[in-house]
């Protein structure tokens, strides 16, 4: 195990109490749009936050790369880089490498050496492995294998900017402004049981899934040993990165809807399986078996994502907050609706789901037709 | 409405829009302090703890989305939201009233010990958790739509009215664990519930005569703000809900 608490924790922060701050918006038709309205949205959630954590997830960025994988990676040491760029070498075809840009922000302190490269598995991925499955496999070793190494996104045509800040603080250092995506997440943290450093801030990655959560996830010690028999190691300390492995295998993997991986998640108690009818009583008990070590204890609420799809959902009893809207192709997702209104004050429809019920925006047919947004392989 | 601030001795007309809370609560504060009767808030996006510690019966007319706890604490204000509301709004509330003209969020009028507050449409989880009473003191919440699981929970007083008028004809409330743990106070609903929906510790029974009283005072009171026809709205059955016991859990430490 690394030394994380020296490298990444110098804050020494603990231990405190409050809620985090989600926002999400897609666009449908497939419209890229600039990160500024997700900025100005979580930033009114401001006191949600308390600056050990921020982060965006955008979609749709780098359409001039969208074959390759996108592999952002944070490097804590000096030593880490060359490290790590021998490795991706011996792994990879790397079409592309730079500096993520940055600039200097208020509040961002320390950050580390932050890098991106787009990369292509072939020829190194051998027969009858799964691109995929190849670069997860890659992604482990070098976070756990790697000292002051982590990749932080590794999906295609996306990317993640995350660390330790303000979101407004993040965003401005990251220039989230200056990217283009059709579906943006965003986070504001206010960490309860683990620590506020670099690779802790939300949303979390693997390939193109990202999540973002308010909550606690209990049931995170079994759900990271039901994982890691399927290769998956937890590195990050904190609990939401379970929630991405754990789609990552349940659709990617398994092929199983979002709406059927939400009720493993937030399967509905027995007592309302008893009053279903024979056919979904049989599916419910089913997925409770099968995957009864991906239940998700503990209040959530989550703001999941990967390539031309958004889902928010929270936790049966609702014990965190989520509002959604609808304004003509775009659907919104947020802890708090004000921060919808003050990007769109003329909604459609604004409404807050029932607990456990997942709200699904998905891209348009059309769009993934006419090329605007490359479709999963 | 005037985009420019207007203040008089008796009224504050305020552009809230990039104002922190804690900002526009000291603004209120003052306003109060130095005699402001009516108080207009324009673009208010997510402020936190609106009409906190104001003790006054000022009226507040709020344009916008406020932020969570608005109302918290209150004592003797009269606020009205043209939109809808966020979480906690009534919180610990003492006296004073709040009209929402849309839906609020989650614990609606938790630990509400006084006042009264109406929601047009829907409410969100736990509305009414903990509401109390005492001697004269009464809260009162008035629901227009349906609620979300754990209506009333806890609930150890007051008056909670559940009416599902955005319900569509012959829909039932979704709600379950409707008043789990509730040990006082009363809940009015209009619509269908199962048995199955309610907590362990309800009753259901017909409307007696005093509750007929309480009922038609608030549902009078609702449709004075949102322009409903209270007759028509009381020609439906209500069921009555109450708590079985005084101390559900009163044995469950003692031994």
């Amino acid at each position: 195990m690394k030394e994380l608490e020296r490298v990444n924790n110098p804050h020494g922060d603990d231990k405190v109490m409050d809620a985090c701050g989600l926002f999400g918006i897609i666009d449908t038709s497939g419209r890229r749009f600039s990160g500024e309205a997700v900025i100005q949205a979580i930033t009114n959630m401001h006191d949600r936050g308390n600056g050990l954590g921020g982060g965006f997830a955008a979609y749709g960025i780098y359409p001039e790369m969208a074959d390759h994988y996108c592999i952002h990676i944070m490097y804590a040491t000096p030593a880490s880089k060359p490290e790590t760029e021998v490795f991706l070498k011996r792994h990879f075809t790397i079409a592309q490498d730079e500096e993520v840009s940055t600039r200097k922000a208020r509040g961002i302190v320390k950050p580390p050496v932050l890098w991106r490269y787009f990369v292509a598995a072939e020829p190194h991925c051998p027969e009858g492995v799964a691109q995929d499955d190849y670069v997860i496999e890659r992604v482990m070793e070098i976070n756990t294998q790697i000292e002051g190494a982590f990749v932080f996104s590794s999906g295609k045509d996306m990317g993640v900017f995350k660390g330790v800040g303000f979101p407004e603080d993040i965003a401005d250092y990251f220039r989230v402004e200056e990217y283009k995506g059709y579906l943006w997440t965003a986070h504001s943290r206010f960490p309860t049981n683990t620590p506020g450093w670099w690779g802790g801030a939300h949303p979390f990655n693997i390939l193109d899934w990202t999540v973002s959560h308010n909550g606690e996830i209990s049931s995170y010690g079994i759900n990271r040993r039901y994982l890691e028999g399927f290769g998956y190691h937890c590195t990050m300390q904190t609990d939401t990165e379970v929630v991405a492995y754990a789609v990552d295998l349940l659709v990617r993997r398994h092929g199983l809807p979002i709406e059927i991986a939400a009720k493993v998640f937030a399967p509905p108690f027995w007592d309302q399986i008893a009053r279903l009818t024979d056919e979904e009583q049989e599916l419910c008990r089913t997925l409770r078996q099968v995957y009864a070590s991906l239940l998700l204890n503990g209040p959530f609420t989550v703001i999941i994502a990967h390539q031309g799809e958004m889902i928010g959902l929270t936790d049966r009893i609702r014990l965190r907050p989520l509002t959604a809207a609808v304004k003509g192709d775009r659907l919104y997702l947020s802890s708090e609706e004000a921060s919808i209104r003050l990007i769109e004050p003329d909604l459609d429809r604004a409404w807050i789901p029932m607990g456990g019920e997942p709200i699904v925006g998905r891209l348009k047919v059309k769009a993934v037709e006419k090329g605007k947004i490359k479709a999963r392989a | 409405m005037p985009e420019i601030n207007v203040s008089t001795a008796d009224m504050l007309s305020l552009d809230a829009r990039g104002l922190h809370y804690k900002e526009l609560n000291a603004r209120l504060r003052e306003a109060v302090a130095e005699g402001a009767t009516d108080i207009e808030l324009r673009n208010v996006f997510g402020q936190r703890y609106i009409g906190t510690d104001l003790d006054k019966p000022v009226n507040i007319h709020i344009y916008g989305t406020p932020g969570n706890d608005l109302g918290a604490f209150m004592d003797g204000p009269r606020i009205v939201v043209h939109g809808n509301a966020q979480d906690g709004c009534g919180n610990t509330m003492n006296e004073g009233e709040i009209v929402i003209h849309g839906h609020a969020g989650d614990i609606l009028g938790l630990s509400a010990r006084g006042g009264r507050i109406f929601v047009r449409e829907d409410v969100g989880y736990r509305v009414g958790i903990h509401m109390k009473e005492y001697q004269g003191k009464r809260p009162l919440v008035v629901v227009g739509g349906t609620a979300q699981d754990f209506l009333g929970e806890y609930m150890a007083g007051g008056v909670l009215v559940v009416l599902g008028l955005t319900l569509k004809e012959g829909e039932a409330h979704r709600a379950s664990y409707i008043g789990t743990g509730m040990h006082g106070g009363v809940i009015y609903l209009r619509g269908q519930v199962q048995p199955y929906q309610l907590g362990k510790e309800v009753g259901v029974a017909e409307l007696g005569e005093a509750d007929r009283g309480v009922l038609e005072e608030a549902v009078g009171q609702f449709c004075a703000h949102f322009g409903y026809d209270a007759g028509e709205i009381l020609k439906t059955p209500f069921s009555k809900l109450f708590p079985l016991y005084l101390r559900p859990y009163g044995r469950l430490y003692a031994y």
